[in-house]
């Protein structure tokens, strides 16, 4: 059956994964849109440059269409894809090759939200405010990978708890104490400035 | 108290503490937690290192990417499956015109009667252990690397 462009939007997710199944690329392709933004920033929070996180985003939902088969309609689809985001992911940063380029980006992935206005007008605060960004960057991307992960779930996708134990299969009390012990970590080393 | 009851208590501590800043605890822990905070004062002063920590991370967010990049996305994904099916046609045509040269080659080697046997021997031991290192190269890039214990060691 032929559907018009302004109905994908309002197919379900599982109508949609069975028309991906099925061999429709457009119902894909819809997912993709659904998606790709939750998918690039999952990744983002995960290696830290906006360029790599595009890269594994964008090869997550590839292998996700070649392995379209094994979606089970019934369950969410963003979970099954956040697996790949995740294990492309931690592979990269694993590599030897790209954990320098990493941290000398680490800088670029963190925006400042807080008091834009007033400290922007001031250039020491402004400076102030950079460091501490950069420091902040730096000492999350030094966090071990299981630790991260909740973190930015948490703060930067602003998930709960509920939510990360079901994308990351893992009850809520390890959801808890994987975020104690990540921000305890930075508490250590951003002793100096908090 | 015994020392794993006491471990289990601070674990417990933690996680209201947590659930707490992350405004997720509920009445009935808020209770616990003023218990355990009592208890334990040195909890206190941690508690609110956790708090500054949670109220800078709070003030952050991820760089916003540029809204146009959304526009040619499905068609990178889709690039790169096609790309993908690609990759597959042509290694296994590789595959199946190298395997066939190979196999022609040494019945001609075989067949030819002008080379003297040492010399045959030579040439398929080369190609043999050209073979050899080329599957042991790409079993290495694939495996072993999976397996290094040290892979998650920073230096």
């Amino acid at each position: 059956m032929e559907i018009a462009l302004a109905q994908w939007t309002e197919l379900s997710e599982r109508e949609l994964v069975l028309r991906a199944q099925a061999g429709d690329r457009r119902a894909f392709g819809e997912l993709v849109n659904r998606y790709m933004r939750r998918a690039y920033y999952a990744a983002l929070g995960l290696v830290g440059s906006p360029d790599d996180a595009m890269d594994l985003s964008q090869e997550a939902f590839a292998r996700a269409f070649r392995a379209r088969a094994s979606i089970d309609p019934e369950r969410p689809f963003y979970a099954w894809l956040y697996q790949i985001v995740r294990r492309l992911c931690f592979n990269f940063v694993r590599d030897r090759r790209t954990r320098l380029r990493r941290m000398e980006e680490a800088t670029a992935y963190l925006v400042d939200q807080a008091g834009s206005g007033a400290v922007r007008d001031d250039p020491a605060r402004n400076a102030e405010r950079a460091e501490l960004r950069a420091r902040v960057s730096a000492a999350i991307e030094r966090l071990p990978e299981r630790e991260r992960e909740v973190l930015v779930l948490k703060e930067f996708e602003d998930l709960r708890y509920r939510e990360i134990a079901e994308l990351l299969g893992i009850p809520m009390g390890t959801v808890m104490s994987r975020l104690y012990t990540a921000r305890r970590n930075l508490a250590l080393e951003l002793e100096d400035v908090l | 108290m015994s020392e794993r009851e006491a471990r289990l208590e601070q674990e417990r501590a933690r996680q209201l503490m947590m659930a707490e800043l992350d405004g997720e605890l509920l009445e009935r822990e808020r209770a616990e937690l003023k218990q355990v905070l009592e208890n334990r004062p040195h909890l206190k002063e941690e508690r609110k290192r956790l708090m500054r920590v949670k109220e800078v991370t709070s003030s952050m967010a991820l760089r916003p990417a540029p809204e146009e990049v959304w526009d040619d996305y499905w068609t990178s994904v889709y690039s790169r499956v096609e790309r993908g099916i690609g990759w597959i046609l042509v290694s296994a045509g590789a595959i199946v015109v190298l395997g066939y040269a190979t196999y022609r080659g040494v019945q001609d080697l075989i067949a030819d009667t002008a080379l003297p046997p040492l010399v045959k021997g030579g040439i398929l031991a080369l190609s043999l252990g050209l073979v050899v290192l080329l599957v042991s190269v790409v079993r290495e890039k694939l495996f072993v690397r999976e397996r290094e214990p040290y892979k998650d060691v920073e230096r």
